[in-house]
């Protein structure tokens, strides 16, 4: 009896995991990060120009380009190509001839339109979305925007524009058009913590300290990055405020030894970190403001990169190597209730779903001196511990952070001596690399 | 045949540890080769430096001649001429070296000057800078990949260590935790530091003063070597041990 239990468990998991794995994970993940099975089909046409000012072309090629691009992005289109666009280019509701756009070649179940001009330096927009089968009452949103005439604000437009669409169209879920990805970025010579949209555009430095910063982590309002620094005592944690433009006080990250990997709850008030100070790197809780730090962690070995289930605010996924190589564990926030979520290699760098369903992680199954298999950033159910693939034979890959829509994913891929930041679907897919210039690591994908 | 390879083996290390110990007083490079072709003059050189034992900021001035070369150099300051004088401001104990090469052979010369702290500490009075003389004798440990407890193959290193450590009461040291390039940055962070708090806790036991150890761990962000080979791996998998300044 026992002898058999003995086989055939093995030969069953292995026997399910060859069917249900393969097979059924694109379902389970692309339903659970909202990406749903069936895309709709929109059209987005070039915005009619409706001013004979000299900004208006470069502003509008800026706006159509973006608009286009997010929709695109969103991972919840079939968004229909240019060239099979009708000719005329409505600028208005009564400009628009939907049977066009609902016949072939087109076939689009929505599509977006409007105008756009300038005058006087302010910019003109007004988008629509209409369903081309509702022919009675096809107006889904109008929009109307006024802004300064610049090149940024008729990119902002457009992902305003584009961020509507999706939540109206994608669930209610809000678009990710307007986020923004925190990164590292060495291309000043040290390491220090750069911001970008999050479609790659707009790349800036953030700090100039002049040390080595790592593990950003912007708070949930946008107000201030946790990071950490190394100092003559080693590392700490500290605190950026975007809103001051400045270093501000944080006293309970700085205590000598290794203060590092911070993790915000989703409701900003507290901060889960790994400290050495105990003599060994446990994970430890400090209050937003730097105040009443305490260990949750009491095992040998290293315990690093929290991340809260930002859900609840309760439960945290984070990487120990109190069994050898590196795993994902949770546990509560108290430090009970611990259950390891991998069964093997190498596996680091959890980020908790916004739904609270899913940890992305960074996981080399095959990982030995001298084995071969690379670094590839995975998906698991938490709770039928089910995971997914993402990345497949393209470098190394690593600290993914889930977008806020839960349908995107921002991570680290090394090629050769060359680490850059790359985005894609929470299913794999649409693999875009988003910077180009220096060595790029450790993106955190703002929280709105 | 056991024994005796018993009582080869100490011999051995014996003779390696006297030839090691050996090295460590560098004498100053033999003069002139002598064999030359008999057709051409060996060419000469010298050089003094003047002060030789200044403060840190402090200016030297260095005089050189050499005769029947073509191609003189200062190792540090390049292609010079003949003869010559140059003041230099040398911020650490300096060797120049005056090479000069003719048709007859090559001769060189040495002037070492010694530079000591701004505020006036006492010149060593041995040839090695004090940070030298650390570096000798105070040595890195290495780990398996992925761990981080001492290996016995460092327990030796680290009694020797602890030994100079003993006999040097007022250096402070910095233990650095490194890690090889493979794995994650933030793990690697965790891990480095388990590993130099293991070489301080280890110096620590051995008697040396917990308040004379600073420990950074670098993790793989300063790497000793960059190559992805086991032998590089192996270098960057360390403690390593530099005074606290």
């Amino acid at each position: 009896m026992k002898f058999h239990s003995r086989l055939l468990a093995p030969a069953l998991f292995t026997f399910a995991s060859l069917l249900s794995v393969p097979l059924m994970a694109q379902d389970w993940v692309r339903t659970g990060s909202n990406l749903g099975n069936e895309r709709i089909r929109l059209a987005a046409a070039d915005f009619k120009p409706t001013s004979a000012d000299p900004q208006t072309p470069a502003l509008k090629a800026v706006f159509d380009a973006t608009l286009y691009s997010d929709l695109g992005n969103a991972g919840i289109f079939d968004l229909v190509s240019k060239s099979f666009a009708p000719q005329a280019m409505p600028g208005s509701p009564q400009e628009i001839n939907l049977a066009q756009w609902s016949a072939d070649p087109v076939n689009a179940a929505m599509v977006a339109f409007g105008s756009l001009s300038t005058a006087n330096g302010r910019l003109l927009v007004y988008g629509w979305l209409f369903d081309t089968r509702n022919t009675a009452n096809p107006q889904v949103l109008g929009k109307q925007y006024n802004e300064a005439a610049t090149q940024d604000m008729a990119r902002t437009v457009a992902h305003r524009f584009a961020d509507e669409i999706i939540y109206r169209l994608g669930g209610g879920i809000n678009g990710i058009a307007e986020t923004k990805i925190y990164f590292i970025s060495s291309r000043t010579g040290s390491k220090e913590i750069w911001a970008m949209d999050y479609d790659g555009e707009n790349q800036h430095p953030v700090t100039h300290l002049g040390s080595i910063s790592i593990s950003p982590r912007v708070s949930p309002d946008n107000s201030r990055i946790a990071f950490a620094s190394l100092g003559r005592e080693g590392w700490a944690i500290r605190m950026y405020s975007l809103e001051l433009g400045r270093m501000v006080s944080f006293p309970g990250g700085s205590t000598g030894g290794a203060n590092q990997s911070p993790a915000w709850t989703a409701d900003g008030n507290r901060i889960a970190f790994s400290s050495s100070r105990s003599g060994d790197p446990e994970i430890w809780i400090v209050d937003a403001n730097g105040s009443n730090p305490h260990r949750i962690t009491y095992f040998k070995g290293p315990d690093v990169s929290p991340t809260w289930n930002p859900k609840t605010n309760a439960q945290l996924a984070w990487v120990s190597g109190r069994t050898g190589l590196p795993q994902i564990y949770i546990m509560d926030q108290d430090g009970s209730n611990v259950h390891r979520m991998t069964d093997g290699g190498y596996a680091v760098s959890p980020s908790w779903s916004p739904n609270g369903q899913f940890l992305t992680f960074s996981w080399n199954r095959k990982y030995g001196p001298g084995a071969p298999g690379g670094q590839d950033i995975y998906v698991m159910d938490i709770a039928s511990m089910r995971w997914l693939q993402l990345t497949h034979d393209a470098g190394s890959n690593d600290f993914p952070s889930w977008a806020p829509d839960g349908r995107h994913i921002v991570f680290q891929r090394q090629l050769g001596s060359q680490t850059d930041i790359w985005s894609m679907l929470a299913d794999g897919t649409e693999q875009h690399q988003l910077t180009r210039s220096g060595n790029n690591s450790m993106p955190n994908w703002s929280w709105k | 045949m056991n024994r005796r390879t018993r009582i080869l083996v100490p011999a051995l290390v014996l003779v390696a540890l006297v030839a090691v110990a050996g090295c460590k007083k560098k004498q100053p490079p033999a003069p002139p080769p002598a064999a030359t072709a008999p057709a051409a003059t060996a060419p000469t050189a010298q050089i003094t430096a003047t002060p030789s034992s200044i403060s840190a900021g402090d200016q030297v001035e260095l005089s050189w001649k050499t005769t029947d070369a073509s191609d003189i150099s200062i190792e540090g300051l390049g292609t010079v001429p003949s003869t010559g004088v140059k003041t230099v401001t040398p911020t650490v104990s300096t060797t120049y070296h005056l090479i000069a090469r003719g048709e007859g052979g090559t001769a060189d010369a040495t002037a070492r000057v010694v530079v000591s702290a701004p505020p006036a500490v006492a010149v060593p009075t041995n040839t090695m800078s004090a940070e030298e003389e650390f570096k000798a004798n105070v040595q890195d440990i290495f780990f398996d990949y992925d761990a981080y407890d001492i290996r016995s193959d460092a327990e030796g290193t680290l009694s020797h260590d602890a030994s100079y450590l003993a006999s040097h009461p007022n250096i402070k040291i910095v233990i650095g935790g490194y890690c090889d390039e493979r794995g994650s940055s933030e793990y690697n962070l965790a891990l480095g530091q388990n590993r130099a708090d293991a070489a301080k806790n280890a110096l620590v036991s051995a008697g040396v003063a917990a308040s004379r150890i600073r420990v950074i761990s670098y993790g793989k962000e300063k790497p000793f070597c960059t190559e992805s080979t086991e032998s590089c791996w192996q270098q960057n998998r360390r403690a390593g041990f530099s005074m606290d300044q």
